[in-house]
């Protein structure tokens, strides 16, 4: 819950909502962009941005070197899976 | 060559911890004991375990305090009774993150009320709740809100999307928590040693390094914030340790990679917008503690489950056996409890620190047993 896990922005689904696909480890889902958008980067502009995602919401823009770091760290924390199952949009 | 080489890599750990031993030698000599440092965040907890950072430096002169930093480790059991009764009304589908799921009341958990037929759904996130309460118009959706300031956000920004859609049946259980309250009410505790502080990195994130100061400013302690790396928690140490040796006491900022100094403007907003302070909010293991949890601002009364369901104040004493209050203060370790490992164990947790793998009592039995093995004198120490 606490950790996050970083993922990429594939494309914008809802802009008005701030809403954007997001590929986490090959699994896709809606996340919330809203904290990562700010006058000088537009909803738009967050396609291919890597971000930290917490419980569905991207709180920070990291570059593709942190994600990697991060990601590996998560999976030998044995954190990483539970979170990508976790991550399944409910239906 | 891996991404996480240049943070694992053992010359760069052996160099850190030399410098680490060499400053603090002369600092544990002069005051008889180790410096006690606490990671305050669970996630922290966690990588100190897994990578043995505490079996690398000696223990005579550092010895980790594990902070208050799980947020479902600190639930008190009346709060969780309340969980199960909000579950337990048949039009309620009660939503939670997985980790509360087995946190334990003084009538069961919520996979227990679960078990026994309560509509209690696990989600990944309060937007997943959300899209609950859309399907299903004609039930009350409540979603359990807990988590520190990291968490809080997500949860504000749903409740907005909740008001700009007009949804009517969607409500939160607020029990977000905050970290600099709980801090300043360690450091009151008049038990406690600290000699300084590693600080939570994604709590940080959102709220920056300003809300720290008065840690530095009032209570002369030194502060680094911290990123999760092995090598990035041992460089905050080593940071945390010169400031102690120069005599300075700073709010220190090591994982500049992530936290920006004034933390995240667009997530403050929504959750200054949603939440307020709460004069006292209740710790599992602490007591009370001033303006260390918030509530939904009155604007947001339809969307708050304590005023729209009839919710009473319960007070529920912890289960006696239990420490996690000495635990959570590191006045003793997890495996020196009463019942760790036998009455408590991560299978049937008695205490919460025992349910979530970033609570000090599940890292110890998990990673633990190694490093007493290794290190028989520790148990006698602390």
């Amino acid at each position: 819950m606490c950790l996050g896990i970083p993922g990429r922005v594939v494309e914008i689904t809802d802009a008005v909502n701030k809403l954007g696909l997001v590929d986490v480890c090959g699994v896709r889902r809606q996340i919330n962009l809203a904290c990562v958008v700010d006058a000088e980067h537009s909803v738009a502009a967050c396609v291919g941005d890597w971000v930290l995602v917490h419980v569905g919401f991207a709180m920070s823009r990291i570059d593709e070197h942190e994600a990697q770091l991060t990601l590996e760290l998560l999976e030998q924390l044995g954190e990483a899976q539970g979170e990508i199952n976790a991550m399944q949009p409910v239906t | 060559m891996r991404y996480a080489d240049e943070f694992r890599d053992p010359d760069k750990a052996r160099t850190l911890v030399a410098e680490i031993v060499r400053l603090a030698a002369p600092l544990a000599a002069d005051r008889g004991r180790p410096l006690q440092i606490m990671e305050v965040c669970g996630g922290h907890t966690h990588t100190i375990f897994r990578y043995g950072l505490k079996a690398m430096l000696p223990q005579e002169l550092i010895e980790f305090v594990h902070g208050p930093g799980c947020p479902v480790c600190v639930l008190p059991m009346g709060r969780v009774d309340n969980c199960v009764a909000l579950a337990r009304n048949p039009n309620v589908i009660f939503t939670t993150f997985g980790d509360a799921m087995r946190v334990p009341g003084s009538h069961g958990s919520l996979l227990q009320a679960k078990a026994d037929g309560a509509d209690v759904r696990m989600v990944y996130s309060p937007l997943d709740a959300l899209q609950i309460a859309r399907k299903n118009p004609g039930r009350e959706v409540i979603f359990f809100a807990l988590g520190f300031e990291t968490t809080m956000p997500s949860t504000a920004l749903t409740v907005l999307q909740a008001r700009r859609e007009g949804i009517g049946n969607f409500s939160l259980f607020c029990n977000h928590i905050t970290i600099p309250a709980t801090m300043k009410a360690l450091l009151d505790s008049p038990d406690l040693m600290l000699d300084g502080f590693l600080g939570p990195g994604h709590v940080s994130m959102v709220i920056g390094n300003r809300p720290y100061d008065f840690i530095a400013r009032v209570y002369h302690r030194p502060l680094v914030v911290s990123g999760f790396e092995p090598l990035d928690l041992l460089q905050s140490l080593w940071m945390v340790i010169k400031q102690i040796a120069e005599g300075r006491c700073e709010i220190e900022n090591q994982y500049t990679r992530i936290v920006p100094e004034e933390g995240n403007a667009q997530a403050l907003a929504a959750v200054g917008e949603v939440f307020e302070l709460r004069d006292f909010f209740e710790w599992r293991g602490l007591g009370s503690i001033e303006h260390s949890g918030v509530k939904m601002r009155a604007d947001f009364a339809r969307f708050d489950a304590e005023r729209k369901f009839s919710m009473p104040h319960l007070t529920v004493a912890d289960p006696k056996a239990c420490q996690c209050g000495d635990v959570l203060k590191g006045l003793i370790k997890p495996h020196q409890c009463r019942v760790f490992g036998t009455a408590c164990t991560p299978e049937t947790p008695l205490g919460a620190l025992m349910v979530s793998s970033e609570g000090a009592c599940a890292a110890y039995h998990q990673y633990g047993r190694l490093t007493r093995t290794a290190q028989p004198a520790a148990a006698a120490s602390a």
